[in-house]
């Protein structure tokens, strides 16, 4: 809960994580990938303020007490979201599991939420994994890393026979929720490693779920805004956007949130601090303050009110996940109803 | 030969993804040449994990750009610290093509995808031109009877025109300044609107996207320059 000039805002994490990329937890053999990997992230990190910094070491490994000072405790979140991403085939016991997420949060009563993953190349076996998930950690959602390497494998697309054969399945064992990270290295390589098209064709093919691409699809943000303005299930998820931009280029972050207000619309953000990657305390602050300058540049952008951003904080990921929100953090019936989809038509007024 | 003559070679080199020479994005890490003619380039790149497709192409082009010059006898240029630097310095030495240097995980050369980008940032070099027009007052409907020959010259027509004849799309005097990035086709009145509008959500794409880059370069290599690295003004609240 963070409240700033008399307002009062519920906070969903909606795109964390709790990881051990250490040295200890290396394969053998992949030590290159695993240190890289970390190594990538932990740059990614410095794009945020220079006072909130880690050393590598700290990235590689942060503990329980940690996590809980940085994200509730000075985070000021309610509610946060584990996002799984195992990558077994470089981390000996994943990199961020469910099941370490789980361990780590049932001391924890009310504050988690743990999505699970699925990856279809797993075929049979993976399915029952999911479904032993879902019933073992309750998942209202997955988390997709269609980059993700699996046995010379370096990724799948959503639209494949295989993908589809586990939405079904996510669908059918109450998923609603499908988190899909693009990043470099899908196969085949000759192809766009950002491209979004496999999403648009699962969104169009599974409207009862939605779509939450994160880091809204950058480096691509412009495929990625031409596709979700078409479809009502798909949001835009933060992390990254105000992680990476909010601080190191203010004015991108801008003109970034400004045409995501235009393409997509504030019912359909969620914000996601990426913890470790970056702490969400001045994230969420610096968000609260934000606004969109008054300058000639940027007056064709929708301006992001109060209400607007208690949705993108809170609200939205709330009504997406049946979060429940006490009253007092709870937008007057005029301000819209959080999460709605039928933003997707925004650009006819284009 | 000198190894100016060599960065300037390098100039040509472009990132395909943010449509920027490699030199002005810090790129290149060195570049010598030896009295004998033996260049030596290193590039190096923001992440251990950028995508190898677009890694191959800067690699090969370099390659190429430096190869092509008259007093180089021998061209060497390796990429540095990334997961797949072995396999893309072997496969440009050899000229192998990016097929078969990944043999099994690729299917096809790079054409479409260095086409597709092109076309991306023939939609930003819109943006970039349009922008001044429509500031000065110019009407957006009037924007639609315009001819490139019309507008006043300026380094960012330069930069569309040629990006345009890169597509074999129109780019002459008498060629539209809004045309369909695929098909060269006039855009039409109706389509204007939402075509100026991708235009520049394409440009704020691949500008944040070059500020987030050289963000992470900078973070990496410790605020090490390249050679002919520039920092522009990159984080403008200019249009």
């Amino acid at each position: 809960m963070y409240e700033h000039n008399g307002e009062k805002y519920f906070i969903v994490d909606s795109h964390m994580h709790y990881w051990n990329a250490a040295p200890d937890n290396w394969v053998p053999g992949a030590e290159q990938y695993a240190k890289g990997w970390i190594e990538c992230f932990h740059a990614y990190q410095g794009l945020g303020p220079p006072e909130t910094h880690w050393t590598i070491e700290h990235f590689q490994k942060y503990s329980e007490d940690d996590l809980m000072k940085d994200v509730f405790e000075d985070g000021h979140v309610d509610v946060a979201i584990f996002q799984p991403t195992d990558l077994k085939e470089w981390y000996k016991e994943g990199f961020n599991t469910t099941a370490r997420n789980a361990e780590m949060g049932k001391k924890h009563p009310g504050k988690f939420i743990y999505n699970t993953n699925f990856d279809p190349r797993n075929g049979d076996a993976g399915l029952e994994e999911l479904k032993r998930n879902v019933e073992t950690y309750g998942s209202k959602g997955v988390k997709l890393y269609t980059a993700e390497w699996n046995n010379g494998s370096r990724g799948y697309k959503l639209s494949d026979p295989g993908a589809y054969r586990f939405l079904e399945a996510a669908q059918n064992l109450g998923i609603k929720n499908v988190h899909v990270h693009k990043g470099p290295t899908i196969w085949p390589l000759d192809k766009d490693a950002f491209d979004v098209a496999d999403v648009d064709h699962a969104a169009t093919d599974f409207p009862e779920l939605n779509f939450i691409i994160e880091h809204v699809g950058l480096p691509r943000i412009e495929d990625f805004c031409f596709m979700a303005t078409q479809e009502p299930n798909v949001y835009a998820g933060l992390s990254v956007v105000i992680g990476g931009l909010m601080h190191a280029l203010p004015n991108f972050f801008a003109k970034c949130m400004g045409e995501l207000l235009f393409w997509v619309g504030e019912d359909k953000m969620t914000f996601g601090s990426d913890y470790g990657i970056w702490e969400p305390k001045w994230q969420v602050e610096g968000f609260v303050n934000w606004e969109m300058p008054d300058s000639e540049a940027f007056s064709d952008y929708p301006k992001l009110g109060v209400a607007g951003k208690k949705k993108i904080l809170g609200l939205n990921a709330a009504r997406l996940y049946d979060i429940e929100v006490p009253a007092e953090y709870q937008l007057p019936a005029e301000a819209g109803t959080p999460a709605a989809q039928d933003d997707a038509q925004l650009v006819a007024g284009a | 030969m000198s190894s100016s003559a060599l960065l300037k070679a390098l100039e040509t080199v472009r990132d395909p993804e943010l449509d920027e020479p490699i030199t002005s994005l810090g790129f290149v890490a060195s570049c010598a040449v030896s009295a004998a003619g033996d260049a030596q380039v290193r590039l190096r790149l923001p992440t251990y994990f950028c995508a190898p497709n677009f890694a191959y192409l800067m690699v090969a082009d370099a390659y190429d750009a430096v190869a092509a010059l008259p007093g180089v006898r021998h061209a060497e240029v390796v990429l540095e610290d990334h997961f797949a630097s072995d396999v893309i310095n072997d496969g440009v030495a050899a000229q192998a093509g990016f097929v078969q240097t990944f043999d099994g995980e690729a299917v096809s050369e790079l054409h479409h995808l260095r086409a597709n980008f092109l076309r991306k940032a023939v939609m930003a070099g819109t943006d970039q031109v349009c922008r001044p027009l429509l500031a000065a007052g110019t009407e957006p409907a009037a924007l639609l009877a315009m001819t490139l020959g019309e507008l006043p010259p300026s380094r960012a027509l330069d930069r569309l025109r040629s990006r345009r004849s890169e597509l074999g799309l129109p780019a002459g005097d008498d060629a539209a300044l809004l045309i369909d990035p695929v098909t060269g086709a006039p855009v039409t009145a109706e389509n204007a609107p939402l075509h100026l509008r991708k235009a520049k959500l394409t440009r704020v794409s691949i500008e944040a996207n070059s500020g987030i880059c050289r963000g992470m370069l900078r973070h990496r290599y410790n605020d090490t320059r390249g050679q002919g690295e520039k920092t522009p003004a990159v984080d403008s609240p200019e249009p």
